[in-house]
């Protein structure tokens, strides 16, 4: 199976990995939307949806009314109803850029997940290899470059919509955006001045850090530091880039762009049907490649706990079975423990948004500029200052 | 007037300037409602307890020995607010075993589009023949089916005790001679 997965052309290859990583990543943002509802409801100690289910599933005796009390079919109902209700397309509006927004919306949120390694395998000699659409050693660049595109589809909504609450709202966003990308941005540069260490080939690459959060750091087993997450050694950064997280894919308590309090629905205001539910997929699927990229820098990637990598987990495995240090278990293994911090980051932002209170617009702005980039300045001296001394 | 001292603010300490042990309290107290037994009444299958007094559904009722109590009198229709009660006043056979009540409705009818569930028929009714009971839920999807009639109005109201037995001791005392 693999000779034959070998032989095919590369660009075949590549499509159907690409496909592959859609039909992942897509469904997720449909379950996010579902697992949103829940959460929501359970913090407000309400059961949440749990009525629809498919006849020939509820005859199943205990699955059947499980996923039913779970809520799993309301995202089958949700999906149809905005696939097929009547789509409708404002008079007011210029047509052109309002039909491109929720298109433009979903291209860098599917585009950047190329770039992000979702788990890895060990070949014949032990080393790891990461699986990835394109193991790219400017990763994180491509990340930052690709997703930042984002907010031109809510400026674009906003201003296409020729109303005034999705123009708030998409010169809200913009602002937001902007500001938060340079604290986000300085915050993770520490990581990598720390992993480019001197005689080594830079990188920007997200393999790099999981490499040394997994403790063989190319070899180079450094005595101390072996698999300890960065989330540990530098908090501060943690700390900034999950706030700008927060900002960036417009979650509370940053949901400035959508303010449905104050700008009705903002950018979206003018949308409905499947054009709006693109929007939200749009945003969970910035949601998830964004809790992918924390996961790959602050915690630990594939290793399944601080201080174990995977090779170890590997090791202990294959003492129990030889059969799951087969490539394939091992990177079923990995990108199931990927998607496990993945969703737990999911479920962090969710559990945050029913705790912190929304910010007011110009809060927003003054943690942005006055509080977080200073903050993130401060953290990248003090971090440049450290390594210098530790790496001379 | 205000009285006592006023409370001293502080000021905020670093800690709290940061927000994060504000936030990290918060996470800790939406956790413990997120792990907490859920408070909604899942409706259709769980009913609420109906506490005793309950304003719901008009019903007529019958008493002990089945005989039907409302004499329509139509009090409850002419103090009725919204005029939701339609009586059509019928006679009772002489010779039937109740026959010295000599009244009894032909038809009772009660728009439950235009009840407001205030109880004043309940409260007007010399003869406690209508309750307003336990049912709280009224659906139907015609005006037509919204109106109870007097079967249904028997059917939904069945008999509750009766502490007096006016008429049958009415009777007992005309057969003694004593009508008052």
């Amino acid at each position: 199976m693999i000779e034959f997965w070998q032989n095919l052309h590369p660009v075949v290859q590549v499509v159907l990995k690409g496909l592959a990583v859609i039909m992942v990543i897509f469904p997720i943002g449909g379950a996010c939307s579902m697992a949103e509802r829940k959460v929501s409801a359970w913090i407000q100690g309400r059961p949440g949806p749990n009525r629809a289910i498919v006849p020939w599933i509820s005859w199943i005796p205990i699955l059947g009314p499980f996923l039913q009390r779970l809520g799993i079919f309301h995202v089958l109902a949700d999906g149809g109803k905005m696939l097929f209700k009547e789509d409708a397309l404002p008079g007011h509006v210029n047509k052109f850029y309002f039909v491109l927004a929720p298109i433009v919306a979903m291209i860098p949120a599917l585009t950047t997940v190329t770039a992000v390694p979702f788990g890895a395998y060990l070949d014949q000699t032990g080393q790891i290899i990461p699986i990835a659409l394109a193991n790219v050693d400017i990763g994180l660049i491509a990340v930052f470059a690709v997703s930042s595109l984002g907010v031109y589809s809510l400026i674009l909504a906003g201003w296409a919509s020729n109303s005034k609450y999705p123009f708030l709202g998409g010169v809200r966003a913009s602002a937001q955006l902007i500001s938060y990308e340079l604290s986000m941005t300085l915050s993770v540069i520490p990581l990598f001045l720390w992993v480019n260490a001197p005689g080594r080939e830079a990188t920007f690459g997200f393999a790099r850090l999981v490499e040394f959060q997994s403790g063989s750091w190319g070899g180079i087993t450094s005595p101390g530091w072996g698999g300890v997450w960065f989330i540990f050694i530098m908090p501060v950064s943690a700390f900034i880039f999950i706030t700008a997280l927060f900002a960036e894919t417009n979650r509370q308590p940053f949901d400035m762009p959508e303010s449905e309090a104050d700008l009705v629905g903002g950018f979206h205001t003018e949308y409905g049907a499947f054009k709006w539910g693109l929007f939200f997929v749009a945003e969970y699927a910035h949601m998830v490649i964004g809790s992918g990229v924390f996961t790959l820098m602050f915690l630990g990637g594939w290793n399944p706990l601080p201080w174990v990598p995977l090779a170890d987990l590997v090791g202990w495995l294959a003492q129990l079975a030889p059969i799951l240090a087969h490539p394939i278990a091992v990177g079923l293994l990995s990108i199931g423990i990927f998607l496990g911090k993945v969703l737990a980051l999911i479920f962090f932002f969710m559990w945050v948004r029913w705790t912190v209170p929304r910010f007011r617009y110009d809060q927003v702005m003054e943690i942005g500029w006055k509080k977080l980039l200073p903050l993130s300045i401060a953290n990248l001296l003090a971090y440049a200052i450290g390594i210098a001394l530790i790496q001379q | 007037m205000a009285t006592g001292t006023p409370l001293e603010r502080k000021p905020l300490t670093f800690a709290e300037r940061t927000y994060v042990p504000q936030i990290l309290s918060g996470l800790k107290t939406t956790w413990q409602h997120l792990v907490r037994p859920k408070e909604t009444l899942e409706y259709p299958e769980q009913r609420p307890a109906i506490p005793p007094g309950y304003r719901g559904v008009p019903t007529l009722v019958k008493d002990p020995h089945g005989r039907e109590k409302c004499v329509s009198c139509q009090l409850c229709e002419f103090v009725c607010p919204p005029k939701a009660i339609r009586i059509t006043p019928g006679e009772i056979a002489p010779d039937a075993p109740t026959g010295h009540v000599e009244k009894a409705p032909k038809e009772f009818e009660i728009d439950m589009l235009r009840c407001i569930y205030c109880g004043m028929c309940q409260e007007v009714c010399p003869e406690e023949a209508i309750f307003l009971q336990n049912q709280f839920s009224m659906t139907g999807y015609t005006r037509e089916e919204m109106v109870n009639n007097k079967a249904r109005l028997y059917e939904l109201g069945g008999t509750l005790p009766d502490d007096h037995f006016k008429w049958d001791k009415k009777l007992e005392a005309e057969k003694h001679g004593n009508a008052h």
